[in-house]
């Protein structure tokens, strides 16, 4: 059998799953369309939020991330886990004893105000629709390369794909599929590495084989990867971040934004109890960090494997030649995501770090004219078993897994995005006499219209899939997280403060992030080049949503002392979310 | 209703708690694998400082057991000043 046929074998399976799962529990009325009629057990409430959660940036990017940013990448790892800490203690709780569906809902009562409803909606399809762009940027690269298509056409694909299914069911077949993906996305992700430590360091464990010595040599893998990587000129693996002020900043913001993401949020709206919103979000981080605990050994050992076949007789003797090179270079190049020039002419694949200056001499030593591979940090993840030369089943098995991640999420984001679109707006503010039918079918016009926006701006995406996303944790961080928490924790904030705060959060981390990525992302459009030399006091945009959140705290506070404190029904109903006595099941309204 | 004192004391075990937590939280992923990581950095293991462990693995760990130590917790919490629901 062909890896063509052994992927799609693979792929078929898995679709087949979801879409007889999504079938077997189509939903009947707007209410199960939601929140899937109330009572999911905690466990298989966070299993569906983590894999709701891990999305094409933590399945396919993050890793890669990691493998060429080293140390800095934990950012990633630390922000989108430690978040959970945040969601449990500060919101999910609370929220659930409200008890109302969405996070505009609780916006408006809280606030006592339409207009604060609607910025929450607004913030919440700013968030949404950038984490869209995202997940189609990476669709994109798997089905690409899975399906043997152009970028762009992958893309497409996995729109028309993720708008059937979402279509199909609602949030109970999507509760459940996520499930079913979940499943498949992890095994996928841990087969793999387990080989790949295996072959490296004999122990199975990829955690443990990440501190352990190569086989064979007694040497740590660390302490190799760091040779040969310091040998071609780039940094070591380990070393201290470059820019420590904006490895805080993301780490700090991503941590933030996961606590205010509404798609997040809702999943919390179906546990039974407010004792099993606590619990959920536990469950939620085990099963996520599973993925997020792997990613450190997938992303040293690619590294390493990498340098390992570009310099197979060590960084200090001759690279391959491209004559030689192996089959996974010849189908990444096919994709567009790899690229190779032969800049000396001497037919080898120099691969090392050009922009370095202290590098330049052993470069110039070597007869190096340049650098002449480019690898997107998007493929590592999948193309690590082919590098590995792992079987083909585990290529086909990291086929169906990416996939699944970001699939999963795509389908919960259409959700939150169709009901702020079809609930918020148009039937709470616009149209309050529409029917049932009439929201369902404006439900999915908006998920329509979402997936062809989102696709045809994934075409030309603001950053890696990570990065990409990244930018929605900064929107989420600056808007919906301090409304909620205030809004929780402190009776003095009223509405006149909430909005204002929201707004000059949203304003802040909006405008900061257009002038360097492009207005509404299209490209062409930026002010000024996304380089450090021209972020405001050297504040890369990805980080800029923590200054977004201290900005919104600030003026919520001060604009709320200002004016009149919220009467003393609000007072109450603030008392009231606070005790999870009572709760009763989630709402209508 | 809840009774007014019980509710105030309830509330306030509950924040004395997340402020336990988060100050652990801070010094995990903010103290032990970024502003200490120097600092720390003659711990070594594995070929690694304990600062880098504890960004990419450390961190992540600790979480999972801040979360679920909340929710334990809390819970108990709720029982004793009885605020569970049934």
């Amino acid at each position: 059998m062909s890896q063509f046929t052994i992927n799609m074998v693979f792929i078929g399976l898995s679709f087949a799953l979801y879409i007889g799962i999504a079938l077997w529990s189509r939903a009947g009325s707007t209410k199960e369309f939601y929140v899937a009629g109330g009572g999911i057990h905690p466990i298989t409430n966070g299993v569906a939020v983590a894999g709701d959660w891990m999305s094409a940036a933590s399945f396919l990017s993050m890793a890669g991330m990691v493998a060429f940013m080293g140390y800095a990448g934990s950012a990633f790892l630390m922000g989108w886990t430690g978040g959970y800490i945040l969601l449990a203690m500060l919101l999910a709780p609370y929220l659930r004893k409200f008890g109302k569906y969405t996070v505009p809902s609780f916006v408006e009562d809280r606030y006592q105000s339409k207009a604060a409803r609607m910025i929450a909606v607004v913030s919440l399809l700013c968030i949404s629709l950038t984490y869209m762009i995202g997940q189609m940027t990476g669709s994109g690269v798997v089905f690409a390369r899975f399906l043997e298509v152009s970028v762009d056409a992958g893309i497409w694909i996995a729109a028309g794909i993720t708008f059937f299914y979402a279509v199909l069911g609602g949030m109970k077949s999507v509760t459940y599929t996520q499930v079913a993906q979940y499943c498949v996305l992890i095994v996928a992700y841990l087969v793999p590495p387990i080989f790949i430590s295996m072959q490296l360091t004999g122990n199975p464990i990829p955690q443990l084989g990440m501190i352990s010595e190569v086989t064979g040599e007694s040497v740590h893998v660390m302490t190799k990867l760091n040779g040969v990587l310091t040998d071609l000129g780039f940094a070591e693996y380990t070393a201290y971040a470059a820019d420590p002020l904006n490895f805080f900043l993301l780490t700090a913001t991503l941590m933030v934004g996961t606590a205010g993401l509404p798609h997040v949020i809702i999943r919390f709206f179906t546990v039974p109890k407010v004792a099993d919103a606590r619990w959920s979000a536990g469950w939620a981080l085990v099963f996520i960090a599973l993925l997020y605990l792997t990613a450190p050994p997938v992303a040293s050992m690619a590294r390493l494997n990498l340098m390992d076949t570009v310099y197979p007789n060590g960084s200090q003797a001759n690279p391959i030649d491209y004559e030689h090179r192996p089959d996974w270079m010849n189908n990444w190049m096919e994709t567009g995501l790899l690229k190779f020039e032969d800049k000396n002419g001497d037919g080898l694949i120099q691969y090392y770090n050009d922009a370095n200056p202290a590098f330049k001499a052993t470069a110039d030593e070597r007869g190096w004219a340049g650098n002449e591979l480019t690898v997107n940090n998007d493929i590592m993840v999948i193309a690590n078993p082919e590098i590995a030369k792992l079987p083909g089943w585990t290529i086909g098995l990291m086929a169906a897994g990416a996939i699944a991640a970001a699939l999963s999420t795509a389908a919960g984001l259409l959700m939150a995005i169709s009901s702020a679109v079809s609930h918020d707006i148009v039937k709470v503010t616009l149209k309050p006499d529409l029917s049932e039918k009439g929201e369902m079918l404006v439900a999915r016009i908006a998920m329509l219209g979402t997936l062809v926006v989102s696709a045809w701006l994934g075409m030309n995406p603001p950053g890696f899939a990570a990065q990409t996303v990244a930018l929605a944790f900064g929107l989420a961080a600056s808007t919906l997280f301090p409304a909620l928490m205030m809004g929780i924790f402190s009776k003095r904030i009223n509405g006149t403060g909430a909005i204002a705060g929201m707004l000059a959060g949203i304003t802040l981390t909006l405008v900061y992030i257009f002038m360097f990525k492009g207005w509404l992302f299209i490209p062409g459009t930026a002010n000024f080049p996304d380089t450090k030399e021209f972020w405001f006091f050297g504040v890369n945009p990805l980080g800029i949503g923590f200054f977004g959140a201290i900005v919104n705290f600030i003026v919520a506070y001060g604009v709320s002392l200002a004016t009149q404190p919220p009467p003393q029904e609000i007072q109450d109903l603030v008392e009231s979310v606070r005790y999870p006595k009572g709760a009763g099941a989630a709402i209508n309204h | 209703m809840v009774d007014k004192q019980v509710a105030q004391a309830y509330w306030k075990m509950n924040l004395r708690l997340i402020a336990g937590c988060i100050v652990v939280w801070a010094l995990v992923a903010y103290g032990i694998a970024m502003f200490f990581r120097e600092a720390l950095s003659s711990i070594r293991f594995g070929g690694v400082d304990v600062g880098f462990w504890f960004a990419q693995q450390g961190a992540i760990i600790t979480f999972v057991c801040l979360v679920f130590f909340y929710a334990w917790r809390m819970n108990q919490i709720d029982k004793k000043f009885g605020m569970n629901e049934d």
